[in-house]
């Protein structure tokens, strides 16, 4: 049995120790959010937070996961009540397919968290691992300017590692 | 009385220290021009762009992010932080009022073209070898690039490091200026030079001493921004012998199919040799080989053997999160050529300082796409006990003996990361 708590809620699974992060959120906990697509830490689309960094969730052994919080798209808002992030990508109708943007929003959110107002270099720098294979990147992009611009998600006082 | 002459004495000696020491720290200003001071051809640049990039300039001062040749790369010294600076033609922060002679004196001597020491980060020492045909080119290239305007940023070292003309007791125990003799052309001659003078391999590749000068064995090994240079003069022994072919391909694209693949501080020199002619790659692999000592070097002290939990748990951690990738019959090997991980040097090398290296950092893509090695960085994903138990698992995979104390090298890799 392993323990893991995601989006604040702990968890008890039976799985192998070496189970990539993502397929225990998808299987065990029907956490769709984070999705499949390479398995090879190349496309970002399994990203979510531990411990406030990104990581691929493709390439992260369950078993890692132990005395640290896991944060996954689903944590930041409700269809009802969207976050910052998830509203703004709305606003801008930053999606295509959708595939990538979980991933997509994880990662920012992350980087907003940290800096209340990332440069366009830092943006772009922080952004780099996430692909999007529509090609949304220009409104990906945007939506996360604007919410940068208000620099609501940053985490006042708290002082994040460096990225 | 006694005192009194005592005191002249000392007052004397400390006067012709000053002047001495003034004598040798002290360097004109060299008069700005408004533009290049010499005949500017196109052969002549593009040679210079050759000499450019086989003096690895831009690793330094073309960091990812920032213009070309803008500087403004934060090198980690044990002393302190340096920035590189700007060498775009731009004439208020960049090298656009230096004439030829103010820029020879730089790249020779180490002296701004104000009369300012530079600190030997900038591999000047080597540099002095360059013949002057080499440096004109390379002025002459630098110069016809776009001007940026990027003043450098304050370096971060402690007070009396800041007094530069202190360099000059530096330099007067590490640089020996001048041109190296002329050489013949064979390709060992001329891959001596490179090695020696534009390549300057020996920054990185030899151990420095305790005020950062080079003085360990020449080329023995060295360590560079967390990882281990490998020492260049053993490649002879190494469990699969390196070759001229071998090397040559390793440092014209990054990968040798028997060795691995570049990484770290390496990659975006060979990211650079790529550009360059191949006879003179193939002329730095010829020098190198033939300067293989006769000995192999002594094993380091190996370690206790893994026990068989720490064996399984890394085998286990090895299935999620590396097979998908390095697995046998995996990508890497079927469709990329790669060399089975257990041949890689990171694996068979004498500390484990690189494949742990790896482990945390990866290899970033780069900037400039071209057919090239990604691997992403687990330092987020791994606990640093996991990393020891794959490495100390990894190791097993190899004909080598265990590494000693790898969980130890894992926190100290970690911290040396943790100052970025
Ligand atoms: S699925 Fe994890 S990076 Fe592509
Ligand atoms: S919206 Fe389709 S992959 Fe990004």
């Amino acid at each position: 049995m392993i323990e893991l708590t995601v989006n604040g809620a702990t968890h008890r699974v039976d799985v192998d120790p070496a189970t990539p992060l993502l397929y225990v959120l998808r299987n065990e906990l029907a956490l769709n959010g984070a999705k499949f697509g390479c398995g090879m830490g190349q496309c970002g689309a399994c990203t979510v937070l531990v411990d406030d960094r990104p990581v691929f969730s493709c390439l992260y052994p369950v078993s890692s996961t132990a005395g640290r919080r896991v944060r996954t798209v689903e944590g930041f808002g409700t269809p009802e009540k969207p976050g910052p992030l998830q509203q703004a990508f709305i606003d801008r109708q930053a999606v295509q397919c959708g595939y990538c943007i979980a991933g997509m929003i994880v990662r920012a959110q992350a980087l907003l968290e940290r800096v209340a107002h990332p440069t366009e270099q830092q943006i772009r720098e922080h952004m780099n691992p996430n692909l999007c294979r529509c090609g949304t990147h220009m409104r990906i992009l945007d939506a996360i300017r604007a919410v940068a611009a208000t620099g609501e998600l940053h985490r006042a006082g708290e002082k994040g590692p460096a990225s | 009385m006694r005192w009194r002459r005592t005191g002249y004495v000392a007052g004397a000696v400390l006067l012709a220290g000053v002047i001495v020491f003034a004598a040798i720290a002290w360097q004109p200003a060299i008069p700005p021009v408004k533009s290049p001071d010499i005949a500017i051809t196109p052969e002549l640049v593009s040679k210079g762009r050759t000499v450019v990039a086989l003096g690895d300039c831009a690793v330094c001062h073309s960091p990812e992010g920032h213009p070309a040749f803008s500087g403004g790369l934060g090198l980690r010294t044990p002393f302190g932080v340096i920035y590189t600076t700007n060498i775009t033609p731009d004439v208020e922060t960049g090298i656009g009022a230096w004439s030829l002679d103010a820029f020879m004196r730089a790249m020779r001597h180490g002296v701004s073209r104000d009369g300012h020491l530079l600190y030997p980060a900038f591999p000047y020492i080597h540099y002095t070898k360059v013949t002057d045909d080499d440096l004109r080119a390379a002025y002459a290239y630098l110069m016809t690039q776009p001007a940026v305007h990027a003043p450098a940023p304050r370096n971060d070292l402690p007070l009396p490091l800041r007094f530069r003309p202190a360099l000059a007791v530096w330099n007067l125990l590490y640089l020996r200026p001048g041109a190296a003799p002329a050489l013949d052309a064979s390709p060992r001659e001329r891959g001596r030079y490179l090695v020696e003078g534009l390549g300057h391999c020996s920054s990185c590749h030899t151990a420095l001493g305790i005020i950062g000068g080079e003085s360990g064995r020449y080329l023995g090994g060295g360590d560079v921004d967390g990882w281990h240079a490998p020492a260049l003069d053993v490649l002879a022994h190494a469990p699969r012998p390196w070759t001229v072919e071998q090397l040559s391909a390793y440092l014209t694209t990054g990968l040798a199919s028997e060795h691995g693949a570049s990484a770290g501080p390496m990659r975006p020199v060979t990211d650079n040799l790529g550009d360059v002619p191949p006879e003179d790659v193939h002329a730095i692999a010829t020098y190198l080989m033939t300067i293989q000592t006769s000995q192999p070097p002594t094993a380091p002290k190996a370690g206790a053997v893994a026990d068989a939990s720490q064996l399984a748990r890394g085998h286990a951690l090895f299935d999620g999160v590396c097979a998908t990738c390095h697995g046998d019959g995996g990508p890497m090997e079927t469709q990329l050529g790669r060399p089975p991980l257990a041949a890689s040097s990171a694996l068979q090398g004498p500390t484990p300082r690189n494949a742990i290296m790896m482990v945390l950092q990866g290899i970033p893509w780069p900037s400039h796409p071209k057919p090239t090695a990604y691997m992403p960085a687990f330092a987020d994903n791994l606990t640093d006990d996991q990393i020891a138990d794959l490495v100390v698992y990894l190791r097993s995979t190899t004909s080598q003996p265990p590494w000693p104390d790898v969980r130890d090298e894992v926190r100290r890799a970690r911290k040396d990361l943790s100052h970025d």
